[in-house]
């Protein structure tokens, strides 16, 4: 567990630096809040609305697809390692498993579901 | 020393994080809590020697789970401040959900703790983690990974179903149609006589698409 170190040292350099940056601003600038300065920015024009506004439902079956092919890669993982001990059982059993899912990436293809339009 | 360390930072962090994510106001803060929670989670995976687990953590949950939280909550159109203030009807529901939480961590806790004392797996405080959880998952629990598998085609299905339509009206290549269209479908040679040129009524009937 000790090769983790270098991971933490990490983490705390980056927070240092996140801390640092979102702090010294605050110290050497004076803060002189305004209305236009704490106002949504949007290219220079007026923001025509707000942001809660009812977005397409394809971004969320989008977001869905990727979540369910990233599980099938988690499983992958450590069936590539076992690979060599657990046999013929466990290729089929991954072989199997992976038929199931592509049943399920045929009929997503089929409907239509990857493209855009 | 510096793990028992870790562990306090980890799981006193995990704790408030997990504060935060039922206490804040603005939903997308309750996401980054729930982040933030994920991420102590897996430090504490990590400190028990589940190295995969950790790291798997952080990519599915992380990586995925959250990201689409983030993104359903940024796109949804609730108002929230308006949601605010009438949230009281739902606390009996709120308590009954979490009293069979409660009573299920309490189960769990007192049946791992005086129960199976002795059917402790081996300690996962190995080399390649990953290696042995592969060894295992695909032989002897095989039939819960075919489960796993059911579950995500169902999930997979199940979103296609519910949101996916089929929108009139947009131009889309079809590929087989281009291929199976024929010179004779879209191009015709004429002789027009001199000075009258191609009727118009001509093309009518033939077919032709313009």
């Amino acid at each position: 567990m000790i090769e983790y170190l270098p991971i933490l040292f990490f983490l705390g350099v980056a927070l240092g630096v996140s801390v640092v940056m979102l702090v010294l601003p605050h110290i050497m600038n004076p803060v002189r809040k305004g209305g236009q300065k704490l106002s949504p920015y949007e290219c220079g024009f007026e923001e025509f609305d707000t942001a809660r506004r009812k977005f397409d439902v394809r971004f969320y079956l989008v977001a869905i697809l990727f979540v369910i092919f990233d599980l099938e890669v988690a499983f992958l993982f450590p069936w590539a390692l076992a690979f060599e001990t657990i046999g013929w059982f466990g290729f089929f059993s991954m072989m199997v498993f992976l038929t199931v899912l592509t049943v399920g990436f045929i009929y997503e293809w089929k409907q239509g579901a990857l493209e855009w339009e | 020393m510096l793990a028992d360390l870790l562990f306090l930072l980890f799981s006193s962090v995990l704790l408030i994080a997990a504060l935060g994510v039922i206490t804040a106001k603005n939903p997308m803060h309750c996401v980054l809590f729930m982040i933030l929670s994920f991420f102590n989670a897996a430090g504490l995976f990590i400190l028990l020697g589940a190295e995969f687990l950790g790291l798997l953590l952080v990519m599915v949950y992380v990586g995925a789970i959250a990201v689409m939280f983030l993104f359903i909550v940024m796109t949804i159109d609730i108002d929230f401040a308006v949601l605010k203030g009438k949230n009281t009807n739902i606390v009996p529901m709120g308590i009954l959900v979490s009293a069979v939480l409660l009573l299920e961590l309490i189960a769990g806790a007192w049946g791992g703790m005086f129960h199976t004392p002795q059917q402790q797996t081996k300690p996962v405080m190995q080399e390649e983690n990953a290696q042995i959880l592969g060894e295992v998952l695909f032989t002897d629990y095989v039939v819960p990974f075919q489960g796993a598998a059911i579950i995500l085609l169902i999930a997979m299905v199940g979103a296609i179903v519910l949101t996916h339509r089929r929108r009139s009206g947009v131009k889309r290549q079809d590929i087989t149609k281009q291929i199976q269209r024929k010179k004779s479908d879209c191009m015709i040679v004429t002789e027009p006589p001199a000075k009258s040129g191609v009727a118009a009524a001509y093309f009518v009937g033939k077919g032709v698409e313009k």
